[in-house]
């Protein structure tokens, strides 16, 4: 039988839903006889090809964001947001208080100890959104994955469940938002 | 004894909720008989002692029939007829309980209508959970994980609304404000005081604060106050006091929010948090 293809990518994200991910320690062998992994930060490949399970950590704070988000929904069966900040935007979502040349200002031009002031604008950078958005504001979203970050067992529950064919639902004890 | 007269005798002063019979005294709410008979009613905006508000909605319960008889031919015809023509949800903690009652309180629909509500008040602010100091001792929060929510569902509003840090050691944080009145009734009702209102219509209804200025420093608002400390979500906190509980002990790490009394250990805990 051929393996279950996952897609992983952190946007507005700070890592940690990925940590925790790893956090499922020596169970991931046991994982890794079901599954392989894509595009993903724990591998080199550099665009998400057919999927099975694409798992989105972070919101969609700039227009790369975006980008990646649609490859991603484009070529994954089943997309999960992971974690506070693909859900709800989470702590990066604070910004949407102030506007964005606000913010610019204060880290680029206005900031303590700031040499060279300016606010970066290479054709390289994407460009940030003027607000934080939950990726179910860009794309449709097939399951949801709450926590800050998900428990290692809260990720193992979700993939259990779709590895065995059926609809994930998280046990009480492993949902919370922090 | 004939048959009809014993029907009277036990539907008398009772309601059924969900199936069971509960007893009630005159003047009760369904909120007060089901509270008093230990049985739970999701709610937000609900608490024991201070007057009904009703606009958290969680509470909503469907009635049969208010008018249910005890007379047998009655019953019979309004079982034929009526479970769902006369059925009407209704908040429980405004109305009254009424001899007879049919009430269906914790079903799969209602509670999804719950889920629902529930939503609908984190999109409505910023209820960013792993930022705020009532993480785990939320009621909201430990709302959502009762009724199993697992996003918002609805696009978020990201409303920007006024923090008021101006009180030596009260704060307020407006965006996770719910509007319950929680604090305005307690600071009527029991401080004695008037702090806090509701101004402001539809969506920009927002708390208020009584005082010439508009702020919490210029309230006669004290740590020692009922109102200080009886908000269910993180809107009203005490300066300094947060992330004192280690994760794990905290309210709802401990307790569901269905435990009836929990009230009390809630108050208990944002008095003395330490503790």
């Amino acid at each position: 039988m051929s393996k279950i293809r996952i897609a992983t990518t952190s946007l507005a994200g700070c890592f940690g839903c990925h940590m925790s991910f790893l956090d499922m320690d020596e169970r991931l062998v046991a994982l890794l006889e079901h599954v392989e992994f894509n595009r993903s930060p724990f591998t080199d490949i550099k665009h998400c090809g057919p999927c099975d399970i694409g798992l989105i950590e972070g919101g969609v704070c700039n227009v790369e964001n975006v980008h990646v988000l649609r490859e991603f929904r484009d070529n994954c069966k089943i997309l999960i947001a992971v974690g506070a900040c693909a859900i709800n935007g989470g702590v990066p979502a604070m910004r949407n208080h102030f506007n964005l040349r606000e913010c610019l200002e204060e880290a680029y031009v206005n900031g303590v100890g700031v040499v060279n002031p300016q606010i970066p604008n290479d054709v390289e950078l994407p460009l940030l959104l003027d607000k934080v958005h939950p990726i179910h504001d860009v794309v449709r979203v097939d399951y949801y994955l709450p926590g800050c970050p998900p428990s290692a067992d809260a990720f193992l529950n979700i993939l259990g469940d779709l590895l065995a064919g059926k609809e994930p639902s998280l046990p009480n004890n492993l949902l919370h938002y922090d | 004894m004939s048959a009809d007269t014993k029907q009277n005798l036990i539907t008398q002063n009772t309601i059924t909720i969900d199936g069971q019979e509960i007893p009630f005294q005159a003047g009760q709410t369904i909120m007060d008989a089901a509270l008093a008979a230990g049985v739970y009613i999701p709610h937000l905006c609900h608490r024991q002692g201070l007057t009904p508000h009703g606009s958290c909605k969680l509470c909503v319960v469907d009635i049969a029939s208010r008018s249910a008889s005890s007379h047998n031919s009655n019953r019979r015809l309004q079982a034929k007829f009526a479970v769902d023509a006369d059925s009407r949800s209704a908040s429980a903690c405004t109305m009254p309980a009424v001899a007879g009652q049919q009430i269906s309180n914790n079903t799969p629909a209602l509670n999804e209508v719950r889920k629902t509500i529930t939503q609908m008040l984190f999109i409505e602010g910023n209820h960013i959970c792993p930022s705020c100091e009532k993480c785990g001792d939320c009621t909201l929060q430990a709302m959502a994980y009762h009724l199993g929510m697992l996003d918002g569902h609805f696009p978020q509003f990201f409303q920007h609304r006024e923090v008021d840090a101006s009180h030596p050691t009260i704060m307020l944080d407006r965006d996770r404000c719910i509007l319950c009145e929680l604090c305005v009734r307690a600071s009527r009702e029991v401080d004695g005081k008037n702090v806090f209102a509701i101004a402001g219509r539809g969506i920009n209804a927002h708390l208020v604060v009584n005082s010439a200025s508009g702020k919490l420093v210029d309230s006669d608002l004290e740590t020692s106050d009922m109102a200080a400390h009886i908000c269910p979500v993180g809107a009203i906190l005490i300066k300094e006091h947060g992330y004192e509980v280690p994760i794990g002990q905290r309210t709802f790490d401990l307790h569901q929010v269905s435990e009836i009394g929990l009230e009390k250990i809630i108050l208990t805990k944002a008095r003395q948090p330490d503790e």
